[in-house]
């Protein structure tokens, strides 16, 4: 991507995908040295693991029922996280469904980041009115609560996974949208994107090779929170029952068929909580171990 | 441009975004395959209520006129009524407030009375073990979503405080101390997350105030360090933090709705969910617009607020 009219910003540092090489070198410092920072990685990589070999690793098939010990949901030494009330083994179901929280978390922060990446960079590349008018409209969006657009598209065409998705996506294009546009206007009259404008290079080259890399660093590090956020909201919505449909095993389904076992079987309602407050705790503490190694500024950390 | 400009201003713009709001309800259930008159009422309904409902619904007219009339109910206030009870949809919805304004409200005091002074140790002893758990706790709060806090408090409560209801709901008429026992634990486990993220906003909102320099003044002129800290230092660093209140309570909505599930507390997230499950849509589309209207103006006022309580901000300026 490096072109002879001089690099992505105003130092001569190594990067790779627009990061300086030296902040890679700090991110293992801070994982190496920081336990917080060491136990989030070591939380991530554990659950990604799980949700990519779920069908290997897994000791039952999810949807298997027990019969006979269908009636008596029960911790064993066969089933150690216990069945629920149809027989299932809970740790295989959950591994499963950490592929569908992990699968969810991603493809709505990915939708929300590639649209308010778009958004942002040409808010603020433009400026002017398109800029006013823009940025008004992702105004809007954030003043529709996430939850509201859950339920209205649940209402309207029923419970499905998409529907999650593009609700939670709904949400957090802003966030991106307006961290994407002020990077822009940070750099926007820097000598090399002038440059890039001289030489004749169009706009959508000059904003997609040379502005955004320089905004990658904060925008890696409100992904990484973002996803956290995201499973949050995944497992609010299908434990109220408006998210995925009921047979899907995420982990907030689990939960809310635990709710009405709670008095025999109180680990259906807490082990699988126990696995979202663990996972959310990891990506956040990654995200801040990120947050400080790129030197990205802001507390972020709004839900 | 003065404050009344930027008031006007913004009071439009929040107009304007409820507006959007509206047509947008509009068209996603006019853009509904089929019959709209068959999503209100469901999918086993009579030909003659049908026939009812479109006619109400104006489906026969053009598409405008029934915009225009849809637009116009609404200005008056008409948000149509429940299919199952006939109620109309606000007195519906004002009926089902007050849990949930309950819940929400005990839920930021809780958040507040646990954020400022974790902030401020937390920011006063940086790097020492005080600031270590402080914004350790913060972050176990942010990562626990509020419906299991209370089915962990659900299940603790019946242990350790037996003594609290661990089910619906008692009304504030029916005496505070009822009611403050009934919405203490939904509080909790709404107030938890929240004030995890105020803990980590007054730290670094206190940091930065630390740092300025009236402070160092402050310090210099001799005066003793707990006034300076309390007095200059928290004054100033709070207005941010408290100025989020109000957005915060828009936020805590989602959190709000599960624990009432959770609590089986009859306020506005069971009648959401319920309206959802018996496909009863003007309830739902109604509380869609009300939610709209409540969370703009909310952040209308705090902005106001903001802008006139800190003369640094420009009228009408980013942030």
């Amino acid at each position: 991507m490096s072109t002879d009219y001089g690099g992505h910003g105003s130092d001569e540092a190594t990067r790779v995908f627009g990061i300086r090489v030296d902040r890679f070198e700090r991110l293992h410092e801070t994982v190496t040295s920081d336990y917080k920072a060491a136990f989030g990685l070591t939380v991530v990589v554990a659950f990604v693991l799980a949700a990519i070999f779920a069908p290997e690793l897994a000791p039952y098939d999810p949807m298997a029922q027990e019969y006979a010990i269908m009636q008596s949901p029960s911790l064993s030494s066969a089933h150690p996280l216990g069945t629920d009330s149809f027989g299932r083994d809970l740790l295989s179901r959950m591994m499963h469904g950490a592929r569908i929280s992990l699968a969810v978390g991603l493809a709505a922060v990915a939708i929300a980041a590639v649209v308010g990446v778009g958004l942002g960079l040409a808010a603020g590349y433009y400026g002017g009115w398109i800029d006013d008018a823009l940025m008004r409209f992702v105004d809007v969006l954030w003043a529709f609560p996430w939850l509201l657009v859950a339920i209205m598209l649940v209402a309207i065409f029923g419970q499905g996974v998409w529907n999650v998705i593009a609700a939670i996506a709904f949400a957090y294009i802003d966030d991106f949208a307006r961290i994407a546009r002020s990077e822009v206007l940070s750099i926007r009259e820097e000598e090399f994107v002038l440059a890039a404008k001289n030489i004749g290079l169009g706009d959508r080259e000059i904003m997609l090779e040379e502005v955004l890399p320089n905004a990658v660093a904060p925008l890696i590090v409100q992904f990484t929170v973002l996803v956290a956020r995201a499973m949050l909201a995944e497992s609010t919505l299908s434990f109220l029952g408006i998210g995925v449909k009921p047979t899907t095993p995420t982990w907030g389904a689990l939960l809310g068929q635990g709710r009405s076992l709670i008095g025999q079987a109180w680990w259906i309602s807490i082990i699988p909580g126990i696995a979202i407050v663990v996972t959310v705790l990891g990506i956040n503490l990654f995200g801040d171990a990120l947050r400080d190694a790129f030197d990205v500024r802001g507390e972020g950390g709004t839900p | 441009m003065g404050l009344q400009r930027y008031v006007l201003k913004r009071t439009l713009q929040a107009v304007l975004v409820v507006y959007v709001v509206a047509t947008a309800v509009f068209v996603a259930v006019r853009s509904v395959p089929g019959d709209p008159a068959r999503l209100v009422l469901g999918g086993n309904a009579r030909p003659e209520e049908l026939a009812a409902v479109r006619d109400e619904l104006g489906l026969d007219e053009p598409i405008y006129v029934q915009y225009f009339d849809w637009i116009a109910d609404l200005t008056r206030g008409d948000f149509g009524q429940s299919i199952f009870t006939g109620e109309a949809v606000l007195s519906r919805i004002a009926g089902a407030a007050e849990p949930t304004l309950s819940i929400g409200l005990v839920g930021i005091c809780i958040a507040f009375l646990i954020a400022i002074p974790g902030g401020i140790v937390s920011a006063t002893r940086k790097g020492k073990w005080e600031d270590y758990a402080a914004t350790s706790v913060a972050f176990l709060g942010v990562s626990m979503p509020s419906f299991w806090i209370g089915i962990v408090l659900l299940l603790t409560a019946s242990t350790f405080v037996p003594f609290l209801p661990s089910y619906g709901y008692a009304s504030i008429s029916d005496g505070v101390v009822t009611w403050l026992s009934h919405v203490i634990l939904p509080g909790l486990a709404v107030g938890l997350p929240y004030a995890g993220i105020l803990t980590r906003m007054t730290r670094s909102s206190m940091l930065e105030v630390l740092s300025e320099d009236y402070m160092q003044t402050a310090r210099a002129k001799g005066l003793p360090p707990r006034n300076v800290l309390l007095k200059h230092g928290l004054q100033n660093a709070l207005l941010p933090v408290v100025t989020v209140a109000g957005i915060l309570f828009a936020l805590l909505l989602g959190g709000i709705v599960a624990v009432e599930v959770v609590f089986g507390i009859q306020g506005f997230g069971r009648l959401l969910i319920r309206s959802i499950e018996r496909q009863d849509f003007p309830i739902v589309q109604g509380s869609v617009i009300v939610i709209s209207i409540i969370f703009v103006f909310m952040n209308l006022i705090v902005d106001v607020l903001y802008t006139s309580i800190n003369p640094k901000i420009r009228y009408g300026s980013e942030a």
